[in-house]
């Protein structure tokens, strides 16, 4: 089946491409404006392959991706800027080519989601902290002060440490 | 029990049942369905010259006035063979024209793919080069498009037609666009 192909297909076309680049003459590439080609470059790392999804347009070599880079190329070769060219493909696929979405209503949680988390963390540890402290400043026997004599261990702890030892003497009982 | 551990021993749970949730309806997604910017949109215009007959052309233009469909296929497009023959019975009840987009083929294989697996198609347009498929958002074949009386997009199908989608989306959908 055509997409159950597709990541072995993605592989095998990848594997295919760099054999190529390495077979290619490099007279070929160099020919090309060094800025331009920098450009594209770049503009295509920031654009997702819809095929191979987890690949830029860059990265993949899916012929619907070399489609997409051929048509990225004629339009900045036409005078395009980057806007116009993202707006081109995203008026055809979607935001999801992007790999920047833009921040929007239905992006928000996207965006700032993780703030949110961040600040949820933050109110959970200042709660914690603030409880700490409190039972800090009321329970003497939590703060090791250097050099201070150790309070006097209460009644319930000393029942305790008798119970642990009697067990410990006859853990047979 | 005081409120204080009540919420302590429950806020856990809750994490939990929340990323239960997300991963529920996360996971339950197929990653591979983009929904399409262009449902709701006009179509993209098109004129391109017909499989069995180069020399004449059919466009969105001639299509104005009737509710129809759009299938994207090719003849080395293997899960096209899956929705195949649901075309092929969906052509026989006469219910929708189909208008078929033979992507990316070549036209002698296209014409011979058809011979082989019946020919649903009112008429299928060539697009050798990909550039229609592009404007259309096309990204993986097959793919079906509802257009409408007034060339809108209004349903898009990823993916291989199945019974379900044929017959509790699309074919209702086309009923109701008929009546509009």
């Amino acid at each position: 089946m055509m997409r159950s192909l597709l990541p072995r297909a993605c592989a095998f076309a990848g594997a295919l491409a760099a054999a190529l680049v390495i077979a290619w003459p490099a007279g070929v590439l160099a020919q090309a404006d060094p800025a331009f080609e920098a450009r594209l470059k770049r503009l295509e790392e920031e654009l997702r392959c819809l095929v191979c999804q987890n690949q830029s347009l860059a990265d993949s070599s899916a012929p619907l991706a070399e489609d997409l880079r051929r048509e990225v190329r004629g339009l900045a070769a036409a005078g395009k800027n980057d806007e116009e060219i993202k707006t081109f493909l995203v008026d055809r696929y979607g935001d999801f080519v992007l790999y920047r979405p833009p921040v929007k209503s239905t992006t928000w949680l996207l965006w700032y989601g993780p703030f949110i988390l961040l600040a949820g963390g933050g109110v959970v540890w200042w709660l914690i902290a603030r409880r700490r402290g409190r039972r800090a400043d009321g329970d003497e026997d939590d703060v090791a002060v250097p050099g201070a004599t150790p309070a006097a261990p209460d009644a319930a702890a000393a029942t305790g440490v008798a119970r642990a030892r009697a067990l410990l003497d006859n853990p047979l009982d | 029990m005081n409120s204080s551990l009540r919420l302590r021993l429950l806020l856990p749970l809750a994490v939990f049942v929340l990323i239960v949730a997300f991963l529920w309806v996360g996971l339950s997604r197929d990653p591979r369905e983009v929904p399409s910017p262009l449902v709701g949109k006009a179509a993209p215009l098109f004129t391109l010259p017909q499989l069995h007959a180069s020399d004449k052309t059919l466009g969105t233009a001639d299509m104005k006035g009737q509710v129809w469909l759009l299938n994207v296929w090719a003849s080395w497009c293997v899960s096209c063979r899956i929705e195949h023959p649901l075309l092929v019975e969906l052509a026989k009840a006469n219910v929708v024209p189909v208008i078929g987009l033979n992507y990316k083929d070549k036209t002698p294989e296209g014409i011979a793919w058809l011979a082989q697996h019946g020919d649903p198609y009112k008429l299928s347009v060539v697009d050798a080069d990909g550039r229609v498929g592009i404007d259309w958002g096309v990204y993986g074949v097959p793919e079906t498009f509802v257009v409408d009386k007034n060339g809108v997009i209004r349903y898009k199908q990823i993916g291989p037609l199945t019974k379900d989608a044929l017959e509790q989306k699309i074919l209702p959908l086309v009923r109701e666009l008929r009546k509009a």
